[in-house]
């Protein structure tokens, strides 16, 4: 296939079966640099089971999975990947909700992950002036001393999103980020994205198609666990194979 | 760096508990040894080695609490790093026998002598000197926690699976000291002390200073707990108990913040197994009982896990109990603690110290309440504040 050199995240030919089922089948996916990229397809499509393969929560049967031209992530845990510079939003908004909004994103902070370098770990002006830019970014600065489990569902994907801001990844996954949120913050995550992936690159799985259509980027459509057709939205919405798998007729 | 980790971990509720405990390290020793006999505020004789013993048993519970109420690791084995701390101090006043033993052995302890051992194992080299003991005291805890922990943590063994591990551990350790051939006393333990440091171990001032340390270093052991749970490193602890997978996604080693809260808390288990056993004067295989270990959890549970008073308050308040109930009604007190237990999992799932957090914020609720409107609350109201929140038990 295609020099994996100069690419960001590099999947080629990763198979992975549960009990037989092959949830993904011989998978080939390519991100740039500073690119975006969403990913649509129907239910069991692989989506999921692909950010877990790339973050290191299950292995492949089969195939390469390449970082940044050259770390191969097949071999590495969760938190050696994570400390390459990937980070990962889950479909179900998951913030530590015992505690406030600040410690999550202090927590997901970029610094030292050491047990010693965390334990005497005392925040600069820097980190919280870096927190607080993200609070602003997110729209949280009121809400800091909240729990996160007090919340509402747009308002923790937010803080998620803020976490991976935080965490400042080279490679952002982002599965399904607007769910449960409304029309007007749909938009504003939409608009928040696109500004990241213009230094970083960004994966985005995402059901909402008006919401794909405001991000603009190529789209990759999966199903049964391999492409189905790439290409920007409008053409992979006009393919015939699409429409019969996934859109509809 | 230290110094701001050591300032963090002083916040109110801390200084104040180290407060009262400094205060009780001084006051029950000075009632005991400077009022006169028969005066009311003078402690007996044998009420002060036993509060020792409860304040030994908090420092066990705080321990457990550490790694079960912050980190999520319910240890069902906590009591086997308190029994091999007093193990260790047990070798110690062991070697201080000399030749007032039975047998009149100047080296080898009396059990040793009776088995017909002509010398000193190995692993007994060194107790006479009361520096190494001390340090076994806290590196053989250690290493076992690190050795078990590294092993249980990086095979992501969790949850259940984890419990019924360490009970096993415990269970092992238990069958293993009951062996003569171990060579630590086999089933009657390591017992008959004469002295401490030199000074006669039942004397009432060796016993009001037994009691002032294990005071003292349980105020040490809550200096060094909310040191660790205050800084961010405790806020990750907790990140791993609420939600370990997303921990691992943002790059933290979950199994390094397991072990090392698992080595903290078994260090300062063995320091109070360590403390307990001069005051009880006894130590032997029955400690490793996996039953002695659920207790342990029935304390923390009983006054609150995942705060730094509660185990403290519930591993006083329960051991009191069963000392009056063993006393007054025998057959009463197993069925009073399973009975504590459902009643707590069911009701109380912070424990006492969460039922006061519930009382406080019902009556600043009403308060509030009151003043925006004259009328009283609706019964409703009051029902849905005070409706603990279910979680489930582990």
């Amino acid at each position: 296939m295609t020099d994996r050199t100069g690419t960001m995240l590099y999947l080629d030919g990763v198979s992975v079966a549960f009990d037989g089922f092959k949830a993904l089948n011989k998978l080939s996916i390519i991100v740039y640099p500073a690119e975006m990229l969403a990913i649509i397809g129907p239910n069991g499509a692989g989506k999921t089971t692909m950010m877990d393969i790339i973050t290191g929560k299950t292995r492949p049967d089969d195939g390469e999975v390449f970082f940044d031209g050259r770390t191969d992530l097949t071999r590495l845990d969760e938190a050696a990947i994570a400390n390459l510079g990937i980070g990962r939003k889950f479909q179900k908004p998951t913030v530590f909700e015992s505690q406030t909004v600040w410690d999550n994103l202090e927590m997901a902070l970029r610094k030292p992950r050491g047990i010693f370098a965390t334990l005497f770990y005392t925040a600069s002006d820097t980190d919280t002036a870096r927190i607080t830019e993200i609070l602003d970014t997110v729209r949280l600065l009121g809400r800091k001393d909240h729990l996160a489990a007090d919340l509402s569902h747009g308002q923790k994907q937010w803080l998620e999103i803020g976490m991976l801001l935080a965490q400042d990844p080279k490679l952002l996954l982002v599965d399904e980020p607007v769910a449960g949120m409304t029309d007007s913050e749909t938009v504003e995550t939409a608009k928040l994205l696109k500004e990241i992936a213009k230094t970083r690159s960004v994966v985005v799985v995402e059901h909402d198609m008006s919401f794909v259509r405001d991000l603009g980027s190529r789209v990759t459509c999966l199903a049964e666990g391999s492409v189905l057709a790439e290409g920007s939205l409008d053409q992979v919405s006009a393919n015939p194979v699409v429409i019969e798998r996934y859109l509809g007729r | 760096m230290l110094t701001q980790a050591l300032f963090r971990a002083l916040d109110k509720k801390a200084i104040w508990l180290v407060a009262i405990l400094i205060a009780v390290a001084v006051l029950v020793p000075a009632s005991n040894l400077l009022l006169p006999n028969g005066h009311p505020l003078r402690l007996p004789n044998y009420a002060v080695p036993l509060f020792g013993k409860y304040l030994t048993f908090a420092m066990l519970a705080l321990a457990l609490d550490l790694v079960w109420g912050y980190c999520g690791i319910l240890s069902l084995g906590h009591g086997a790093f308190f029994a091999i701390g007093g193990y260790a101090m047990g070798m110690y006043l062991m070697r201080q026998i000399g030749n007032r033993g039975v047998y009149a052995n100047p080296i080898l302890p009396d059990f040793m002598v009776f088995l017909n051992w002509k010398e000193l194992p190995w692993y007994w080299y060194g107790f006479d000197n009361f520096w190494f003991a001390m340090l076994m005291v806290m590196l053989v805890p250690a290493l076992l926690a690190f050795v078990f922990g590294f092993l249980a943590f990086r095979s992501r063994v969790t949850g259940v699976y984890l419990s019924i591990i360490t009970q096993a551990m415990t269970y092992a350790l238990l069958l293993a000291f009951f062996r003569n051939d171990m060579g630590f006393g086999g089933n009657n333990g390591l017992t008959d002390f004469k002295e401490i440091l030199g000074a006669p171990i039942s004397a009432d001032t060796t016993r009001a200073a037994l009691f002032a340390a294990s005071a003292i270093a349980l105020a040490l052991a809550i200096l060094v707990c909310s040191m660790v749970v205050n800084s961010k490193l405790g806020k990750v602890m907790i990140a791993v108990r609420d939600a370990e997978s997303r921990t691992r996604f943002l790059g933290y080693r979950v199994e390094y913040v397991k072990l090392f809260a698992f080595v903290v808390s078994a260090v300062i288990a063995g320091i109070a197994g360590a403390l307990y056993v001069p005051q009880v004067g006894i130590i032997n295989p029955g400690e490793f009982e996996p039953s002695n270990s659920i207790e342990v959890v029935i304390w923390t549970a009983v006054g609150g896990r995942g705060t730094i008073i509660g185990p403290i308050i519930g591993a006083i308040l329960v051991n009191v109990g069963k000392s009056y109930f063993t006393g007054a009604f025998p057959e009463f007190w197993l069925f009073a603690l399973g009975a504590l237990f459902v009643v707590t999992t069911l009701f109380l799932p912070k424990g006492i110290v969460g039922l006061i957090g519930q009382y406080r914020s019902l009556t600043t609720r009403r308060e509030q309440h009151d003043r925006s409107a004259p009328a009283a609350p609706s019964p409703a109201e009051v029902e849905s504040s005070a409706d603990p929140q279910p979680k489930p038990a582990e």
